[in-house]
């Protein structure tokens, strides 16, 4: 009955102190609270008791801990020492895949069905590849295969499958790992060293399309068969230097039959760090090719050019980081000037043909910056221009027109990357590569990548 | 005449083949920790290159021109592994056009065989996160896993480096010894540590939990390497008002925002710990590294 009271009273108590106040004095109430305090007392010394005997247990219960731990690390030790067994079954070897998956909506204010770079002369199934489709379309899916061969070689295939549902082989090449002295033999097709831009991938660039200068000079993008040779110097601070050899089927070369090399290529790159928050890398190259027969359509009528073409390419890049920490913000500034030189022959109309000459020397240029301002988000901004320079028709001057128009383009991008393997991107341009034509485009496009995590190059 | 050009001739070769002998052997450290460990091991007969410094987070490295020509003059590389440099070492490899340090190769050390590893994943999804198959490849943060690495990778320089395979044996002897009784010192200043309730911002410390036994409650990534959300911020936080967690944990190399947005809320401090050699002031090397994470977390958690 009594411990009832108190209970309750308890009870009260705890549940608020303003209660109390209402109680009054009494001593019945005296009473209580002393028993409370006294009952306080007695399960604070328990707890202490218990708490003293916890810490106790707690100290034996670490040394326990730490006998296990060295358990652990024998039995570790002992683990490391025999290897798990590799699994047993028949796909265990099987290379690294990685997919590419991206698309496209295109807007065009101008109908890219005349779409043409003013002055410079792409054959009509390069200019195809080029040229801009509006609406919805599949941009450059690509499905890569890679694996080390054995303890010498590595190898990979790269398929690229194109809006039009057709499917080009990008890259499929073996390359030495097993050569000293920084030496690197790479066969088969792939992406030419030249320039800075040329040897990565699509879905590596930074905008949608590719520079001007470089579907003028190559199409977009040059990939070669044949072999290449690099060599890395023995110094601390970057220096490589390359050379190819090849079919040169791919333009600005033609394709051809014949013994011996169709396309050369020399490549020198010089980089290094500034502190911890800079790097850059700079480079020079010369692609040269000998064109037969490359055909071009200028006003409905179709020329041809044989003879030798020269592509110098010089390019930089410089990347900041703070820190070298480039999560949360970083910046990368990247130029390349082209300058092509081309001499040989020119025949005006194939149909009715009129023999003559051809030199020309020509340029082009860009310079992009991006800047990413927060972790995922990155903003960039391109700018570019193309020099027609001089060109000589010699006596088909008189039908050939030499327009002294310089194509230009500006373009804008804001891209969401929120992974590694993940980007959306918007971009907007202002293209005159059309001389009297001012295409206003906006871009939206996705780049997804699935599989194999590719590591990717500077 | 003659003779005397062919003798001179002849000692300029022998110089120079002698000359990479006699230097010490060039090491490309993928991370902080494992370059202090090689020059523990090494002394004077290794010189060791970081590829990253504590600042830097070692999932997303480039392959920086600096690092390839780092890679093709080194004689060994020593790594984490278990994919945390999957997005660049494996282009230093291929570019390198230097055999000695391909995957095989005594010249190619991965500090993760060597450790027992933790959070190894049951299912295999991006959609995870930023996951590891072979687990959480940030084993740097208990000291124990160092003493096992130092073992293996006094084993392997020795391999990379046999004219010296008895020093590298006496340094790590030495060093072995040094560390033992640094340990007992730190597991007995960290004792208080043990039952302590912590919230991180990367999970990038299940090693030094297991260690310390510190008991993580909360992430504030919301998957590995994804950037902390607002909305799950405040999830955290809600969850912290009914278990309640002494401090928030990051790297020295963590955006330093997501922490103190959750400190100023939750009203706990955040530790921020070096991670790795350089990580701050006191962490100059190894046994800094550890010192100093041990007193910033008991700092803390008083």
């Amino acid at each position: 009955m009594y411990t009832r009271k108190i209970i309750a009273s308890g009870i009260i108590m705890m549940l608020g102190a303003p209660l109390s106040a209402f109680a009054g004095e009494s001593a019945d109430l005296q009473q209580i609270r002393d028993e409370i305090k006294a009952l306080r007392q007695s399960y604070e010394a328990r707890i202490q008791a218990l708490e003293q005997r916890l810490q106790k247990t707690e100290l034996a219960a670490s040394a326990a801990g730490k006998r296990a731990a060295q358990a652990e690390t024998t039995a570790s030790q002992a683990a490391a020492a025999v290897p798990a067994a590799p699994p047993d079954n028949i796909n265990a070897f099987n290379p690294g895949l990685s997919l590419i998956l991206s698309g496209l909506y295109s807007n065009h204010s101008h109908d890219p069905s005349g779409y043409g770079i003013t002055g410079f002369h792409l054959p009509a199934d390069v200019m195809s590849d080029l040229q801009p489709q509006r609406g919805f379309s599949l941009a450059e899916s690509e499905l890569g295969i890679y694996a080390s061969v054995d303890q010498l070689f590595f190898g990979g295939l790269n398929f690229a499958i194109h809006p039009d549902n057709t499917v080009s082989t990008e890259e499929a090449f073996i390359q030495t790992t097993g050569l000293s002295h920084g030496l690197t033999v790479k066969a088969g097709r792939f992406f030419s060293g030249i320039g800075y831009l040329n040897e990565q991938h699509a879905h590596t660039w930074d905008f949608v399309d590719a520079p001007l200068a470089y579907q003028a000079f190559l199409g977009g993008q040059m990939n070669n068969d044949g072999l290449q040779l690099r060599w890395l110097a023995p110094t601390d601070t970057y220096l490589e230097i390359g050379a190819e050899a090849g079919r040169g089927a791919s333009y600005p070369g033609t394709g051809r039959d014949k013994n011996g090399a169709g396309a050369s290529a020399l490549f020198a790159h010089l980089g290094g760090d500034v502190g911890a928050s800079h790097s850059w890398r700079a480079g020079l190259s010369l692609l040269t090719t000998s064109p037969q027969d490359r055909h071009w359509d200028d006003a409905g009528v179709t020329n041809s050019f044989s003879g030798n073409s020269k592509l110098w390419i010089a390019d930089a890049v410089w990347k900041w980081a703070p820190n070298g920490n480039a999560y949360d913000t970083n910046f990368k500034l990247q130029g390349e000037y082209l300058r092509r030189v081309e001499d040989g022959s020119l025949v005006y109309d194939i149909n009715s043909p009129v023999p003559g000459s051809y030199s020309a020397t020509q340029s082009g240029w860009y310079l992009q910056g991006i800047y990413q301002f927060a972790p995922y988000w990155r903003a960039g901004l391109r700018t570019e221009r193309l020099d027609p320079g001089s060109v000589d028709y010699g006596i088909n001057n008189a039908v050939l027109s030499r327009p002294g128009y310089h194509p230009a383009r500006q373009s804008l991008m804001v891209d969401y990357n929120p992974s590694e393997f993940s980007r959306i991107r918007l971009q907007f341009a202002q293209d005159k590569a059309t001389e009297g034509v001012t295409d206003n485009q906006i871009f939206l496009q996705y780049q997804m990548s699935l599989g194999a995590h590719g590591a990717h190059k500077y | 005449m003659f003779n005397r050009l062919s003798k001179l001739l002849a000692a300029a070769v022998l110089l120079a083949a002698a000359a990479p002998a006699s230097a010490a052997l060039n090491i490309l450290a993928c991370e902080p920790e494992w370059g202090a460990l090689a020059q523990e091991l090494g002394g004077d007969k290794v010189s060791v290159y970081d590829a990253t410094n504590a600042y830097q987070d070692p999932h997303h490295i480039q392959a920086k021109p600096s690092l390839l020509a780092r890679a093709r003059n080194a004689d060994m590389v020593v790594c984490t592994g278990a994919q945390l440099e999957i997005g660049w070492l494996p282009i230093l490899l291929q570019q390198s056009g230097n055999p000695k340090i391909q995957p095989g190769k005594p010249g190619y050390f991965e500090a993760a065989r060597f450790v027992r590893m933790l959070e190894v994943p049951t299912r295999l999804d991006r959609a995870d996160g930023d996951v590891h198959p072979g687990g959480n490849p940030h084993i740097q943060t208990d000291p124990r896993n160092i003493a096992l690495v130092a073992a293996g990778m006094a084993k392997q320089l020795a391999q990379a480096d046999p004219a010296n395979a008895a020093w590298y044996q006496t340094r790590y002897q030495d060093f072995s010894g040094r560390w033992q009784l640094a340990l007992a010192r730190w597991e007995k200043e960290a004792a208080p540590l043990r039952g302590v309730a912590i919230v991180v911002q990367h999970k990038g410390f299940p090693y030094l939990e297991d260690w310390l036994g510190l008991k993580e409650v909360a992430t504030l990534e919301p998957k590995p390497g994804v950037e902390p959300t607002s909305t799950h911020l405040a999830q955290v936080l809600e969850q912290l008002q009914r278990q309640p967690a002494r401090l928030i944990l990051r790297a020295a190399y963590n955006e330093g925002r997501p922490s103190e947005w959750l400190a100023g809320r939750a009203k706990i401090p955040v530790v921020v710990v070096p991670f790795t050699v350089g990580g701050s002031e006191q962490a100059r090397d190894l046994f800094g590294l550890f010192d100093d994470t041990v007193q910033r977390l008991l700092a803390a958690a008083k």
